[in-house]
């Protein structure tokens, strides 16, 4: 008999095992959020807001998707679960019984407890919600303030300039990111956000925001102060936990899951960014906050979902970003600082950059970092996975090339002159 | 403190809103001058007063150029979908029906055009030995539309050669092939000829009116005819085959030279919807087989003496002409640029498309790789597909792109902000890579596959759009 998966959170996790869920069973599936009706891709929420698409244009799927593939989608917050009756309540007074169930509740804001975070004009950007809010908090204002320099930080000032809204960009390290890019890429991006007109304030945090019922300025650690009607808190996100801890499901930073993605609950199942693998789980991290390892989880936890219990494996790590106009793309192990057993080639040209890392004494190959040039994932996967040369890497980088067609080809030129 | 942030606004804020002012003043004028050209009834000298309206519209142009060059170079597609002239607002409607209003008059009434064929005389003698009429205008606007905005995209694509060349590519043939030689053949007395049209877009070039009308006209009649059946039944297959229908779509084509420049501020309004895709390819075939009809036919007549279905064909011809060479491909096909997007034409009713099309599907090196797992699904590739191929689709799930009506513009993988998409002329096997598994190393294939086996998988729903069959396992 068809049994009822249900799933919180309609994210690209929570999305993504649906759709496998469906392709692997003929088991009901449910998906229910708070957010929007339909998935969006989370992703894009700063190309709404600087006007590059609209809402419409950020569903991966149209409507009629769900239905014809026979996903049940329910709009509605989730408060409790009762692992019991195994039924979900919803904050509308619903209840929705479940034969499993998977929490993919993604993350929140995090806020460190700042005097005056809670002043109008005060704000992270993690959802549309936020979003929403921050189209009416920043409308005719002079001045913003951004604090915390990561990804969705610098996503923030970039939104904002391209409202041509000036923005001061309040960055705790001594360089933009330093903590996760090694010092030349770090300085190309600090120098793209200044080209941008960004005023960027590098060993700076924030003190407390003033204000009376809105903000009106931030102190700094600096002790400047600096006016502004608008401040983005963008200092990291943390793992929503909010219904597993109401529903006596075991949580830490994250709801604790195995390799499996099981929690401390029979038949409840969480995965993407609020899971946290527990300690005898796998690798180094223990929280993926990644749009690629949401999808991943989601995948494999639908085969479990669907009676093939399975075990997530991580594989060769990778990332992008973009930076203003700066593309990023990374593969394998590229650490900020060097290590002793790492030799690290880096080629640059201008606004283009490539650092290969190898193994200083096998020569194998051990990650790769591009800037303002594209890589192509499967082939550096295979390099590092196989653990080629970097000799044979250098000879035959132009088959991980990537760009347009005509591109500049000068890191390229650099590295085969090596 | 107060003063501080005002003075931060001055430098990027109203600064900008200054300099656009000046440009749009300069336009202003352009315009006035445009209007009282198409009204003066000749109280001024329309030659004068139509400069004066180029003047104003090329100045104005450049101002509005030049601070894009002030800008950072990079994808900059800011406020997009806030202006109202490229978000279907007033404006664009505007835009709209001003320009369909021009095709209308041009086509119809070119009577009311009369003052500013008159402003062209003068250009019109220096080129080609005689007065301007309405083609001579016509032609003239379109060339100076896509050098102009042709200037805009070299500007706004800066960092990306590809965009460059191509664009370089549209504007010397439009200026060139499409404008300077077919007038100058005219100044020589040759046939006025267009030498980067072929069959079935320039229908009539394989009509026998257009055989006879060569052959028995002065000087290079024959060389014409060979030149248009050499390119038609050579060139295109071959060409295809290397490089997809971009060499001609979005290098060569003048329809498409117009798309690319003019209409790029509105590549975004194309339809994405698979319904769109569906009425896309029944309509385009239906105007390929129907050209290919009208052309037998036409043939068919000829050789039986006008024995075929007695005028039917010139019946038929002339239904072809009006319907499909006047209303689709120029009111429908331009005139709606600010609200459909700015490849109606070339993907609903352009048969040349629909066979370089088949060709790109079935017979060429060309497609749109991905990379791997990288797609963040942000959907922008789509967006700004002026072809509405919902190039995400694709993307998300590592499969590349194979479409028939991809004009290979490249557009998708400029303003992919991850990386993800690359244009490529490669061997044949493995182009339709199917959905690949994206970076899941606990998945082989193989485990896939048995896990297919142990349990029944789903019939797939719907499998008359096959965008909606998700099978990406
Ligand atoms: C602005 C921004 C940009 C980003 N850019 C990138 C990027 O470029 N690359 C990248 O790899 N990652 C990026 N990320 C991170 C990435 O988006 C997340 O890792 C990913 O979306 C997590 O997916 P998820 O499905 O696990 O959770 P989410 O996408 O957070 O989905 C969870 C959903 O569950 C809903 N929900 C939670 N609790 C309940 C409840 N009790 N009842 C009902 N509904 C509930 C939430 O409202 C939400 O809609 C970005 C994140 C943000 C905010
Ligand atoms: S798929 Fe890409 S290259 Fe092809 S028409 Fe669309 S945007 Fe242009
Ligand atoms: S291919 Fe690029 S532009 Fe398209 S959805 Fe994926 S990340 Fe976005």
């Amino acid at each position: 008999m068809a049994r009822h998966i249900v799933i919180i959170g309609n994210g690209i996790t929570g999305i993504t095992a649906a759709r496998f869920i469906r392709k692997l069973s003929d088991d009901r599936v449910t998906v229910v959020s708070s957010e929007t009706d339909h998935f969006y891709a989370r992703t894009a929420l700063m190309y709404i807001y600087m006007g590059h698409m609209r809402y419409q244009e950020t569903k991966p799927y149209e409507d009629h998707f769900w239905s014809r593939n026979r996903i049940n989608l329910v709009r509605g917050y989730a408060t409790q679960i009762d692992p019991g009756q195994k039924v979900v309540r919803i904050a509308d007074g619903n209840d929705i019984a479940y034969d499993a169930l998977l929490l993919a509740t993604g993350s929140q804001s995090n806020k460190f407890g700042w005097p005056g975070q809670d002043l109008l004009g005060v704000q992270g950007l993690y959802g549309m919600q936020d979003l929403t809010l921050m189209e009416r908090n920043t409308r005719n204002i002079a001045h913003a303030v951004v604090v915390g320099g990561g990804l969705i930080g610098i996503e923030m000032a970039e939104m904002l300039h391209a409202r041509q809204i000036p923005v001061t960009f309040l960055v705790r390290e001594n360089s933009y990111m330093d903590y996760l890019l090694p010092k030349e890429e770090s300085a190309l991006i600090n120098r793209e956000i200044a080209e941008h007109g960004i005023d960027l304030r590098l060993n700076t945090e924030l003190k407390s925001i003033r204000g009376r019922k809105t903000a009106e300025a931030v102190e700094t650690s600096q002790n400047e102060r600096i006016e502004c009607q608008f401040v983005g808190l963008t200092a990291g996100v943390h793992p929503n936990i909010d219904l597993a801890k109401a529903s006596g499901i075991d949580t830490n930073r994250g709801i604790v899951v195995n390799e499996f993605f099981e929690t401390s609950l029979p038949d409840i199942y969480a995965a993407g960014d609020c899971a946290e693998f527990n300690a005898d789980g796998i690798g180094s991290r223990r929280i993926e906050q990644l749009w690629y390892t949401g999808r991943a989880h989601g995948k494999v936890v639908a085969k479990t979902l669907c009676g093939h219990r399975t075990p997530y494996q991580k594989g060769v790590f990778f990332n992008s970003a973009k930076f203003f106009t700066m593309e990023y793309q990374t593969y394998g192990d590229v650490p900020a600082q060097s290590e002793p057993h790492i030799r690290s080639r880096l080629f640059q040209s201008g606004r283009k950059l490539l650092r290969i890392n190898s193994d200083r004494e096998s020569g194998r190959v051990l990650g790769f970092n591009a800037m303002g040039v594209r890589l192509r994932q499967d082939q550096c996967e295979a390099w590092i996975r196989s653990g080629t040369s970097i000799k044979n890497v250098l000879a035959s980088l132009g088959k991980a090339r990537f760009d347009a067609e005509f591109y500049s080809n000068a890191v390229y030129r650099q590295a085969a002159a090596v | 403190m107060e003063h501080q942030a005002s003075l931060q606004l001055t430098s990027s804020g109203a600064d900008y809103s200054a300099h656009q002012k000046i440009g749009l003043a300069f336009i202003g004028v352009g315009l006035l001058a445009l209007l009282i050209t198409f009204l003066g009834e000749g109280a001024l000298n329309p030659t004068v007063t139509l400069a004066l309206s180029l003047a104003g519209l090329l100045t104005g142009s450049g101002i509005l150029f030049a601070r894009m060059l002030h800008q950072p170079a990079g994808v900059n597609n800011n406020g997009v979908w806030f202006s109202g002239a490229t978000a279907r607002g007033m404006a664009g409607w505007i835009l709209g029906i001003v320009f369909t209003g021009f095709y209308i008059l041009l086509y119809w009434t070119p009577s009311n055009l009369e003052q500013l064929i008159r402003g062209t005389d003068a250009l019109s003698y220096a080129i080609r030995g005689s007065a301007a009429d309405q083609w001579f205008l016509y032609g003239l606007f379109y060339t100076l539309a896509v050098l102009v905005m042709g200037i805009r995209m070299l500007i706004k694509y800066r960092d990306n050669r590809y965009q460059i060349l191509r664009t370089i590519s549209v504007m010397f043939f439009q200026l060139g092939l499409a404008f300077l030689i077919p007038n100058l053949m005219v100044l020589l007395n040759q046939p006025e000829f267009y030498f980067s049209y072929f069959w079935p877009l320039k229908y009539d070039y394989l009509w026998p009116s257009t055989f006879s009308s060569l052959t028995q006209g002065p000087g290079l009649g024959i060389f014409l005819l060979f030149w248009t059946a050499v390119m038609t039944v050579i060139a295109t297959p071959v060409l295809t085959y290397f490089f997809g229908k971009r060499w001609y779509c979005s290098w060569v084509c003048g329809c498409g030279g117009l798309a690319e420049t003019a209409g790029d501020p509105f590549r975004h309004l194309s339809d994405k919807s698979a319904r769109a895709w569906k009425i896309e390819r029944w309509m385009v075939h239906s105007v390929l087989v129907f050209v290919i009809v009208t052309t037998l036919m036409l043939w068919g007549n000829q050789w039986m003496g006008g024995g075929l279905l007695g005028g039917m064909s010139q019946e038929f011809s002339r239904w072809y002409g009006f319907f499909i060479g006047l209303i689709f491909a120029g009111v429908i096909g331009v005139g709606f640029y600010p609200v459909m997007g700015s490849r109606v034409w070339c993907r609903f009713g352009c048969p040349m498309a629909a066979v370089l099309g088949l060709l790109q599907k079935y017979f060429s090196r060309f497609r749109i790789t991905t990379n791997g797992g990288q797609c963040i699904s942000c959907g922008n590739c789509s967006t700004y597909c002026e072809m509405g191929i919902d190039v995400r689709w694709y993307a998300q799930r590592g499969q590349n792109i194979v479409r028939a009506s991809c004009v290979g513009c490249g557009m998708c993988a400029t303003v992919c902000p991850r990386g993800v998409l690359r244009l490529e002329n490669g061997p044949l096997e493995a182009r339709y890579n199917g959905p690949v598994l994206i970076h899941h190393d606990d998945m082989s294939v193989q485990l896939d596959e048995t896990w297919k086996q142990s349990r029944p998988l789903m019939p797939p729903v719907q499998e008359d759009l096959p965008i909606l069959t998700d099978d990406d396992l």
